[in-house]
């Protein structure tokens, strides 16, 4: 019987090791959360904190690959709001010079609007990959950068007058239920975690950020890895530009200025090692389902917002000090 | 790449060479780490490098698989002459090598690892299934008992060894290099991989073995290219030379004239170790003292504990149990600043990380540790920058520091210059103990020749010297007394006369181990 016991025991912790404490923490909390707050439970919250997890996940799906390759993305944010206005322009833009079709408008508005945080994707990646240059500073520089032209472009003032297919519709409107941001979202989740286990790039990001020399003997082109890594990066964070203009029906220079910290913080919960070489996309969407929960959660409760950040920086503080604990105690046993 | 060049895995008749490199050169800033060299490979034989640290051994196979490129010179490879080789073409052509640092990614598994860079996919798909069927032939080929599925980081050194000599012969090649491939292994362990080394000689493959463990040599050897100061010395058969031979061409000099004669002069005890154990447990019940006037060596294989002796003595590791006693007063809670003040000068062997600015200047790097001294600034607080730049030229001068001027930055120096320069920091304040922990590891002949003689003065000037190396040769001709290490314990003190290489290998040895091995040599 204790024999049984034991196997049982270390079944469990086999499972613990594989998934992880997260799961766990998410479901107790949300099970407090639906006991302490019925309304937790309404379809209309619920699909809200998806709708919030699924900004979220996208732009720390790629902060992820960012740090996997061991680096680090501030620019992200900045990039966000940088979309939203080159967004917001190319539409206006494309119906000034007389393009009728709204569904052409919203196309091509949306690519153009994809430009520039490609751009700053490009450069980001080119000063860390060739030039050796921090990731810290280079993404801290671009951010700047990014926020003052979409500050500069737009004078301070919201831009208005998106064709309605594209503030009502992408903005507002859902398909079965939920809204379009959910299945943009899981698209992404979907595609990447093909990426982490199934092709030869996911690999490459591990071997980069996990050991840079070894991976460069074995004859891996690093700096391309590298460079794609931020490439992406900045892409993701474009598309969640584009979705959250949408919704807000505007084009803002102050749009997405918390999604920095967030991207990161969601990342770092998720497990993604500051370190590089380690991270899981399930992970990622987990986590930033967790955090959508919590804000959500204290929201219901009608806690102070200004507690709220106090909370996050405090979950952030003990998920990397676990992860740091966990660590030391591995490198003990070999 | 050229389409008539022969592709790996087809058959090469022995004999024929396979590397061939003449009148190379390669030199990082000033220093020249390979001139004139001459090296040739050829199929089905093990040809040793040999030759002492930092005799380029390590450029030579770096430009071989690519990694490095050469200044100028010839390197031939299958025939074809080559210039711009990178590690992927390198290994493309059938070159392969085990590094001696791992260059395996510690949070990737061991399948992950060996198919780093050259995945098998079916499309877009990672062909998982086919990886793992070629990963089960390539170890069972070899009879490493390895799961590849488990994480790298979770392996021991000798799993993690056998990895990356797996990764190696994952791919047909023709050409295998070995840097020192027995570092990490246990004998067992290692009479394995003898045994797959001839098997795969025996099977046409030119081996390139790194090593200056004579045993290996004399076992494995079929040609010896002996290296120093990186320069060619000599291409020698196995067959027509000796161990004495050998190191006589290595070193370049009897041992006699290589090293100084150090007068003895025993004084008092100024450092004592009364039953030590270390809380890292890599070395334990440690009593010994250390008296002026005389040079105290430390001799043991690598990992043997006996660097670790040296930083307890500098407090920079702590103390389980037992005392460290300097010049009379116990050292509680032991740390650097109590050793500074304790009159113990202490020089680590990794002279990058730990000891010195390697971006700051000559004068910012030799005046560092005393800039509490009043000759260096007043009051504790303002620079005396006109006493710290006369220091440093007085120092330059005495130790012959080899320098483009007072402000070039410690990277600009070569590894011996910069040892004299961690030895010019020593001598910037008084001290009575000076702990050397590889004392000449990256030196050149030159730099070894000086250094030596600075450890020489010092001793004759009475202080007390310990000395820790790896170079058994070196502790053994600069000792008065030697005290031998192995798995973190004392096994023996030698003193004197009773200093003898045979001695002190007796000691470096279990004696079963010793007895085996010369039960299989004689075998």
């Amino acid at each position: 019987m204790t024999a049984i016991a034991a196997s049982q025991q270390s079944r469990l912790g086999r499972v613990m090791k594989a998934i992880g404490i997260l799961p766990v923490v998410l479901i107790i909390t949300c099970i407090l959360l639906a006991l302490y707050e019925p309304r937790f439970l309404r379809t209309s919250n619920l699909i809200n904190v998806l709708r919030n997890a699924s900004f979220l996940a996208i732009i720390s799906a790629g902060q992820m690959l960012v740090i996997i390759v061991g680096g680090f993305d501030i620019s992200v944010g900045a990039i966000v709001a940088l979309t939203s206005v080159s967004t917001a322009l190319s539409m206006v833009g494309l119906s000034t010079i007389g393009i009728e079709s709204a569904p052409l408008i919203v196309l091509l508005g949306c690519l153009a609007g994809l430009v520039p945080a490609l751009v700053v994707g490009i450069v980001n990646g080119f000063f860390v990959s060739v030039m050796k240059i921090s990731p810290f500073m280079v993404t801290i520089g671009t951010m700047t950068m990014a926020a003052g032209i979409a500050g500069y472009v737009t004078g301070g003032t919201p831009i208005y007058d998106m064709p309605e297919l594209f503030t009502r519709e992408i903005g507002r409107g859902r398909f079965l239920e939920l809204p379009y941001i959910v299945y943009a979202a899981a698209i992404v989740l979907l595609a990447l975690w093909y990426m982490q286990t199934q092709t030869r790039l996911g690999r490459y990001f591990y071997a980069v950020g996990g050991n840079e020399k070894a991976s460069r003997l074995s004859g891996l082109n690093t700096r391309k890895y590298i460079w794609l890594a931020y490439i992406l990066s900045a892409l993701l964070a474009g598309i969640v530009g584009i979705f959250l203009t949408a919704r807000v029906g505007s084009g803002e220079a102050t749009l997405g200025s918390t999604l920095m910290l967030e991207s990161i913080s969601v990342a770092v919960i998720g497990g993604v090692a500051l370190k590089g070489g380690v991270g899981r996309i399930q992970m990622v969407a987990l986590s930033a389902i967790f955090l959508s929960v919590l804000s959500n959660g204290m929201s219901l409760a009608r806690i102070d917002s200004k507690y709220h950040i106090i909370i996050i920086g405090l979950v952030i503080i003990i998920a990397v000090a676990a992860e740091s604990y966990r660590e030391n105690r591995r490198s003990r046993h070999v | 790449m050229n389409a008539t060049s022969t592709g790996p895995g087809e058959v090469i008749s022995p004999g024929t060479p396979l590397v061939e490199i003449s009148h190379l050169d390669k030199s990082y800033g000033a220093f020249k780490a390979l001139e004139d060299m001459q090296f040739e490979l050829r199929a089905g034989e093990v040809h040793v490098l040999f030759g002492e640290n930092g005799a380029g051994k390590s450029t030579l196979i770096q430009i071989i698989c690519g990694v490095q490129n050469y200044d100028s010179g010839e390197y031939r490879l299958f025939g074809e002459t080559l210039t711009g080789l990178t590690p992927a073409v390198a290994h493309e052509k059938g070159v392969s090598i085990v590094f001696q640092e791992f260059s395996l990614i510690p949070e990737m598994t061991v399948e992950e690892n060996l198919f780093l860079g050259h995945e098998i996919t079916g499309g877009w798909r990672l062909a998982k299934s086919a990886m793992r069927a070629k990963v089960q032939s390539v170890l069972n080929r070899l009879g490493f008992k390895l799961d590849p599925a488990a994480r790298v980081s979770t392996l021991r050194r000798a799993h993690q060894q056998m990895v990356e000599i797996a990764k190696a012969l994952l791919w047909d090649c023709r050409v295998l290099i070995l840097d020192e491939p027995t570092a990490s292994l246990t004998d067992q362990e290692a009479a394995q991989l003898f045994d797959i080394i001839e098997q795969l000689r025996d099977e046409g493959l030119g081996i390139i073995y790194v090593s200056h463990r004579m045993p290996e040599i004399t076992r494995l050897a079929d040609r010896i290219t002996v290296l120093r100061d990186g320069k060619y010395i000599t291409t020698v058969n196995q067959a027509d030379t000796s161990e004495k031979e050998l190191v006589q061409l290595m070193t370049g000099r009897s041992f006699d004239s290589f090293f100084p004669q150090i007068a003895r002069n025993p004084g008092e005890t100024v450092l004592t170790f009364e039953d030590v154990t270390l809380q890292s447990g890599h070395a334990k019940n440690l009593s010994f003292s250390v008296r002026r006037g005389e040079v105290l060596g430390f001799a043991g294989l690598a990992g043997c504990g006996k660097s670790e002796v040296l930083r307890a003595a500098f407090g920079l590791e702590k103390i389980a149990t037992g005392r460290i006693t300097a010049n009379g007063v116990a050292l509680e809670k032991h740390n650097p600043r109590k050793a500074l003040s304790s009159r113990i000068c202490y020089f680590p062997s990794d002279r990058s990380t730990e000891g010195l600015a390697m971006h700051q200047s000559l004068t910012f790097n030799s005046t560092i540790a005393a800039l509490d001294d009043p000759v260096f600034s007043r009051r504790k607080t303002l620079l005396n920058r006109r006493a710290e730049r006369g220091f440093t030229e007085k120092m330059i001068d005495k130790l012959k520091i080899r320098t483009p001027g007072l402000t070039a930055k410690a990277d600009q120096l070569s590894g011996g210059n910069k040892q004299k320069l961690m030895i010019a920091r020593g001598l910037s304040r008084e001290f009575d103990v000076f702990l050397f922990d590889e004392p000449t590891v990256g030196v050149d002949i030159q730099a070894k020749l000086e250094i030596y003689d600075v450890i020489k003065t010092l001793t004759e000037e009475g202080k007390a010297v310990v000395i820790a190396s790896s170079e058994l040769a070196e502790v053994m001709h600069m000792s008065h007394r030697v005290i031998v290490m192995r798995e973190g314990r004392i096994v023996g003190e030698l003193d004197g006369e009773a200093v003898t290489e045979s001695a002190v290998l007796s000691h470096f040895f279990d004696h079963d181990n010793k007895s085996q091995a010369e039960e299989q040599h004689a075998s």
